[in-house]
C-alpha cells in the first residue's frame, strides 16, 4: 500500500507537503508491517530543529528497537500524543491516524527533489527485497 | 547455511516470519508477537521448537554420571517423570540449563538449548569421564512440539487415547497423537498449562496439521519464537545466554531450589554450597520500569548513581502492559520495591524490583484456598 499522494524517504518515511511549507511525517505501511506489533513510542519535543536523515524518534515492537529519521531538514511543530497511550495506531493506519510528526521544512523544494514518489519508492522495494 | 526443522515447509504454508536463531531458520511470528502471545495466556498456541537439543544418557553408570553432572537429585525421578536441572561449571554456572526425563531405570533423556547442545556434549564428554561416551546426541531423530495454553488440554485430548488429567506436572507418558508414537510431557516454556511433544522427525508435520486443525475453533493459532520470548519473560523463566551463563550461578540466578545439596558431590558443588551458606554478592531479580521505555537486554543499570551491571532480559509485557525485566542487582539491593535505574538511550529511567513471577497463571479455587490456609498457618507459627 503506498498512496500516491505522499513523498517518501529510503528509511521508510512517508511526507505529505502542505501549503506553506507545512508537512506531516509517519511511517510506511511496509515498515510497520517489518517492525511488527509496535508497543512504544519516542517521539521529538516540539520547535526541535532536525536535519535530514537527523534520528528524531523511536518505534518499538515487542522485539526490536527501531529509529526514526526525519526525512527532511526542518522544526518540529507538533507530534501525535494519541500514540503515547495507542501506539498501535501505527500498525492499524500507517497513512492515517498512525501520523507521528508535523514539521515546518527549511527547504519545501529541495525535500521534494530530494524525496522518492510513489513509484520511485515501490521500485526502491523491490529492489531491497531483491538484495 | 542455516538449519531447518521438519516443519519448516509448513511454516512458510502459515505465512511465517523466518529468522536465524540459534543457527536455526525458526519462526519468529505468524499473526504478530502480541496476538499470539494472548491467544497462549487465553486459549492455546503451538510452538515448534525443534531445534531444542536431545541427548539420551543409558546404561548403568547413567545414574551416577547426570549425579555428578547436574545440582538436581536424578534418584529422585520416577520412570516418567522430569526435572528441572542444568550442566554446572566449577564456579556453579551453567553451561546449560536442560530438562532431564527418565525413560526408564537407566535410561535418561537431556533437553538442551539448541545453541548449547555441542558445547553441552564436549562439557559432558571431557567432564563426565569413561561412563559419558555413551552418551549419544539423538536431536536429528525428534521434532519438539510445545502446545501451550488453558486450552492444550481439551484440545490435545481429541487427538490421543492418553489420560491426560493423570499426566501430572513435569510428567511424561509414551503414546499415540494423531496415530504417531509420540512422548507427551506436562511443561513449557510460557507460564501456561500445556505440552511438550517428542515426535519422530518424519511425522511431526502431520501432527502438526492435526493439532491446528483440531484446535482450531478453541482459538489455537501457531506461534513463534517472539511469543514464546515475551511469555517466558512473564514467567520469569531464564534464557541461557542472556538471564544464565557460565559466569552467572545458579544460586545467583534464584534457582537454588534445584541445588540437591544432600545428594552428594558434584560439578559446582563447593562454590554453590559457599554461596548458600554466605549469600550471594548478586541475584537476579524481577523489576518494572517506573518511566518510559522499554528495557532490553543488554541495557546498563545503576543503582544509587553506580553502574551495577546489565539488563538480562526486558521488554514489554503483552499480558501486563507493563515494561518488565529482569537484572542482576547487588546484595543487599535485591529487595522489592528496591529503585534503581536502568539506562535507555543515555537516559536513566527509574525502575523498581517486583515480586516475579510476574505472571501467575489462574489456579483452580479449591487449590488456591488450600494454598492461602497454609500460607495463613506458616504466617502464623512464625
Amino acid at each position: 500500500m503506498i498512496p500516491d499522494d505522499l513523498l517518501y524517504s529510503r528509511e521508510h518515511e512517508w511526507l505529505r507537503i502542505e501549503d506553506g511549507g507545512g508537512a506531516t511525517v509517519g511511517i510506511t505501511d511496509h515498515a510497520q508491517e517489518e517492525l511488527g506489533d509496535i508497543v512504544y513510542v519516542e517521539l521529538p519535543e516540539d520547535g526541535l530543529e532536525l536535519e535530514s536523515d537527523e534520528v528524531m524518534g523511536t518505534l518499538e515492537s515487542v522485539k526490536a528497537v527501531s529509529e526514526v529519521f526525519s526525512p527532511a531538514a526542518g522544526t518540529v511543530t507538533g507530534v501525535n500524543a494519541i500514540l503515547e497511550a495507542a501506539p498501535e495506531r501505527i500498525n492499524e493506519d500507517p497513512y492515517g491516524g498512525g501520523w507521528l510528526v508535523r514539521m515546518q521544512l527549511a527547504d519545501p523544494a529541495g525535500a521534494k527533489d530530494s524525496l522518492l514518489d510513489a513509484a520511485g519508492y515501490a521500485a526502491y522495494l523491490d529492489e531491497e527485497e531483491d538484495h | 547455511m542455516l538449519r531447518r526443522t521438519p516443519l519448516h515447509a509448513l511454516h512458510r504454508e502459515l505465512g511465517a516470519r523466518l529468522v536465524p536463531f540459534a543457527g536455526w531458520e525458526m519462526p519468529v511470528q505468524f499473526a504478530g508477537v502480541v496476538k499470539e502471545h494472548l491467544a497462549v495466556r487465553g486459549a492455546a498456541g503451538l510452538f515448534d521448537v525443534s531445534h531444542m537439543g536431545e541427548l539420551r544418557v543409558t546404561g548403568p553408570e547413567a545414574i551416577p554420571l547426570l549425579q555428578r553432572l547436574t545440582p538436581n537429585d536424578v534418584s529422585r525421578l520416577r520412570i516418567g517423570q522430569a526435572q528441572y536441572s542444568a550442566l554446572t561449571t566449577d564456579s556453579g554456572g551453567f553451561v546449560d540449563d536442560i530438562i532431564v526425563y527418565r525413560r526408564g531405570e537407566g535410561s535418561f533423556l537431556l533437553v538442551t538449548n539448541a545453541a548449547n547442545t555441542p558445547a553441552d556434549l564436549a562439557w559432558i564428554r571431557e567432564r563426565g569421564g569413561p561412563a559419558a561416551q555413551v552418551v549419544e546426541d539423538v536431536s536429528d531423530r525428534y521434532a519438539l512440539l510445545a502446545l501451550q495454553g488453558p486450552r492444550a488440554v481439551a484440545i490435545l485430548g481429541g487427538l490421543t487415547p492418553l489420560n491426560l488429567r493423570r499426566i501430572r506436572y513435569y510428567r511424561f507418558a509414551d503414546g499415540p497423537v494423531a496415530g504417531v508414537p509420540a512422548t507427551v510431557a506436562r511443561m513449557g516454556y510460557t507460564g501456561e498449562d500445556g505440552f511438550e511433544l517428542m515426535l519422530p522427525a518424519g511425522k511431526a508435520e502431520s501432527v502438526a496439521r492435526r493439532l491446528l486443525e483440531a484446535g482450531a475453533d478453541a482459538g489455537l493459532i501457531p506461534t513463534g519464537l517472539g511469543a514464546r520470548d515475551s511469555l517466558r519473560l512473564e514467567a520469569k523463566m531464564a534464557l541461557h545466554g542472556q538471564d544464565i551463563d557460565r559466569d552467572h550461578s545458579v544460586e545467583e540466578a534464584d534457582l537454588g531450589w534445584m541445588v540437591k545439596y544432600a545428594k552428594g558431590d558434584f560439578i559446582g558443588r563447593d562454590a554453590l554450597l559457599a554461596q548458600r551458606e554466605g549469600g550471594v554478592a548478586r541475584k537476579l531479580v524481577g523489576f518494572e520500569l517506573r518511566g518510559r521505555g522499554i528495557p532490553r537486554h543488554g541495557y546498563p543499570i545503576r543503582v544509587a548513581g553506580e553502574p551495577a551491571g546489565e539488563v538480562t532480559s526486558g521488554g514489554y509485557s503483552p499480558f501486563l502492559k507493563k515494561s518488565i525485566g529482569l537484572a542482576y542487582l547487588p546484595a543487599g539491593a535485591t529487595e522489592t520495591g528496591q529503585g534503581f535505574e536502568v539506562v535507555i538511550r543515555g537516559r536513566a529511567v527509574p525502575a523498581e524490583v517486583v515480586p516475579t513471577p510476574f505472571y501467575a497463571r489462574p489456579r483452580k479455587r479449591k487449590k488456591r484456598k488450600k494454598r492461602k490456609k497454609k500460607r495463613a498457618a506458616a504466617a502464623s507459627t512464625a
